[in-house]
């Protein structure tokens, strides 16, 4: 299907008018159980689903995956998953009342999906294959693929290809979303009782090492083309901001920028530095050793390089021919192009170990815990509006399980808010149509001056004084006041200098977008970083000039929201809650 | 270099709304050329190397392969999916071959 021709006169753009109960945005994992779960609560409600791409092959699982990260399995409990989580992110803070929500939910969703057709690995008792103490190995090529055919099913309607722009909103409140087909080059106005945030989280804020101007500028650890549209939209509507500065960085296969740290904890292959030694049991064995938290598992060998006794690896090399091949078909499952990578350097593994390094950071609530501040129902402080999946905060290391089982609650949630509503809002005609004008701009732009700035420079601009300013993998992670006061002043600009962005085709238009939602996250990100005056999860978060952690002033979360009067970035906290006793 | 497609045996997916490879690419990446109707990638550095591209395609037309500033030539990677299973071949810059297979879904 050819692309339609990128209007360049705003008052052109034809409009697609859509109503509906239950608007999703993004139709990834989380987006995928919420509509489920809305349809199944009320299966006469109309349940909608905006993809900027198609819902078949979106979002992080597009290639698969080759494990789920959060199981319960038999002898653990809910609360054994929260003291867990907790120990990842070196004591908190993190939400433990959502963490418990999250964790009923979890083995309900993961056993549906192999109902539908997910191979799920067994051992020799019947049970789920266990990859550690919270992970079950799968064959997840196309699991994705098998969730999308459930939604159809459930007669949910799937809107692709349409990127999402910003909310409609009446008095405060989320009433749908306004977006534009980057096949059609229309605008899309979808009213909605309850709109549901499900765009992931926010990856290319900053540099990756393999970016130097070659074919590898995507070679990522998060999905590319999860820009952080989500923030962005709840920022620029005034919701509020959670943990911003708990960044995600990963240990991963240097240069193919590849899974790597799974392989540790499944096959039991240690990290080593240079000189052979098993990094986290000789230096972090007081950190847990092994079995360190992850942030710490992230941080250990950038510190080895940076103190000269890099590169460091994971050993490979006691590895039997057959688990080799497990490993392989796990790879093939997740991200195929591992395999090509060892084979494009003719590496056995058997006799050479696996080179690994820092990821760049990313803002990703699956993981660590940014996001949309959100209260058990998953709803955000903007009314009507509610967050699932990468997008929602306060719930470190809920990955793949925890985003499907965090979409099932606020589908579940949204049905029932729209059930209890009394009017639906009313669009206002005028912020239709600015945002007709402010979607349309990069075109208007070109057209009527013939130059300006491309989408990929001013993202460049971008990733370069984030990594070389905010803690980037170039400068090991860490930042400080002086360094983040620069790339605060340098965002300003940028962020002035969006009306000088041109696009030439609908493709363009949408990275020209991208990288508005990604100025505006990164700046968030920053006045969370600069508030931050401690080092508590270093790689994570790691403050030059503050290097030692702070309880009595920071064992909190960190918030923040735009006011919409001023533009201003308003830094609060709120008190960290305990909910499950230690053991 | 990620996604290449061989034009001799690509067809545009004559006949359906839209390529396949356009269809399903995540990052909008892969489109037709109208004027040639073979399909290829719009931005071989704006790629993630996730091959749904080179799964779907029904020809077996595209092919990806490792940015060379990464990775040595002529290294292959070639799915061959069935309706619940896949076969990969992997071939490496040496000529050896390994071969895997598995269930991608329950019966």
């Amino acid at each position: 299907m050819p692309a339609a021709k990128l209007v360049t006169d705003p008052a052109a753009v034809q409009e697609v008018h859509l109503e509906t109960d239950i608007l999703i945005i993004g139709a990834g994992n989380a987006g995928c159980f919420a509509a489920i779960e809305a349809k199944r609560v009320n299966p006469d409600l109309k349940v909608t689903l905006m993809e900027k791409a198609h819902i078949d092959r979106s979002g992080c699982l597009a290639a698969g995956m080759d494990a789920i990260n959060t199981y319960i399995k038999k002898g653990y409990t809910k609360e054994d998953l929260v003291r867990w989580s907790r120990a990842q992110v070196g004591g908190g803070p993190l939400r433990e009342d959502l963490t418990l929500s999250m964790a009923g939910y979890l083995n309900q969703c993961i056993e549906e999906w192999e109902e539908w057709g997910l191979p799920i690995k067994k051992d020799e008792n019947g049970e789920y294959k266990a990859r550690g103490k919270w992970d079950i190995a799968i064959h997840g090529a196309d699991m994705k693929v098998i969730l999308a055919e459930k939604v159809r099913e459930y007669g949910c309607e799937v809107l692709n290809r349409i990127v999402a722009t910003n909310y409609l909103v009446d008095n405060g409140r989320a009433i749908g979303a306004l977006g534009f087909g980057v096949r059609d080059g229309k605008l899309y106005v979808i009213k909605a009782g309850a709109t549901i945030i499900a765009t992931g989280g926010a990856g290319g804020l900053y540099k990756p090492y393999t970016n130097d101007g070659n074919d590898a500028h995507h070679q990522i650890w998060y999905c590319p083309f999860n820009v952080g549209t989500g923030y962005a939209m709840g920022i620029r509507a005034g919701a509020e901001m959670t943990t911003f500065e708990m960044r995600w960085c990963a240990t991963r296969t240097k240069d193919y920028n590849g899974p790597i740290d799974t392989i540790s904890v499944g096959y039991k292959a240690a990290m080593i530095n240079a000189k052979g030694e098993r990094i986290l049991q000789e230096r972090y064995a007081h950190l847990g050793g092994d079995a360190a938290p992850r942030y710490i598992r992230a941080n250990a060998p950038m510190e080895e390089w940076l103190t000269g006794r890099g590169p460091c690896y994971v050993d490979t090399t006691h590895m039997t021919a057959e688990e080799i091949k497990d490993l392989k078909t796990d790879y093939l499952n997740e991200r195929p192009s591992f395999v090509l990578f060892l084979a494009s350097r003719a590496q056995d593994i058997s006799k050479e170990p696996i080179e690994i390094y820092g990821s760049d950071p990313y803002i990703v609530g699956g993981h660590t815990a940014s996001g949309y501040w959100i209260d058990n129902d998953r709803a955000t402080t903007l009314p009507g509006l509610f967050a699932c999946g990468d997008v929602a905060g306060g719930v470190p290391n809920k990955f793949v399980g925890g985003c499907a089982a965090e979409g099932l609650i606020s589908g579940r949630a949204a049905a029932r808010y729209v059930a209890g509503l009394a009017d639906r809002g009313m669009i206002d005609r005028e912020q239709v149509e600015a945002e007709k004008r402010r979607v349309f701009a990069p075109a208007v732009r070109l057209a009527a001056e013939g130059d300006g700035v491309r989408p990929r420079e001013m993202e460049e601009r971008l990733q370069r004084l984030m990594d070389e300013y905010a803690g980037g993998v170039h400068q090991f992670y860490r930042t400080n006041r002086e360094r983040l006061e620069y790339a605060l002043k340098h965002i300003k600009t940028m962020r002035e200098q969006v009306k000088y962005l041109v696009a030439q085709d609908l493709h363009e238009l949408m990275e020209a977008h991208e990288v508005i939602d990604r100025l505006d996250v990164a700046e968030v990100l920053l006045h969370h970083l600069m508030a931050r005056e401690e080092t508590r999860w270093p790689a994570w978060q790691t403050r030059a000039d503050h290097p030692e952690r702070d309880d009595e002033r920071f064992n909190c979360f960190i918030n923040s929201r735009r006011n919409p009067q001023t533009g201003a970035i308003e830094i609060l906290t709120r008190p960290y809650e305990p909910v499950v006793e230690e053991k | 270099m990620p996604p290449r497609v061989n034009v001799d045996k690509c067809d545009g997916c004559r006949g359906e709304n839209e390529a396949l490879c356009e269809a399903v690419c995540p990052g909008d990446l892969m489109t037709v050329n109208e004027e040639t109707g073979k399909a290829y990638c719009r931005s071989a550095r704006d790629c993630w190397d996730c091959m749904c591209c080179t799964r779907v395609c029904p020809q077996g037309a595209i092919e990806t392969r490792i940015p060379y500033q990464l990775g040595y030539y002529p290294a292959k990677l070639v799915p061959f999916a069935g309706t619940d299973k896949v076969t990969w071949t992997a071939v490496d810059i040496n000529g050896k071959v390994e071969r895997f297979t598995f269930r991608t879904r329950n019966k």
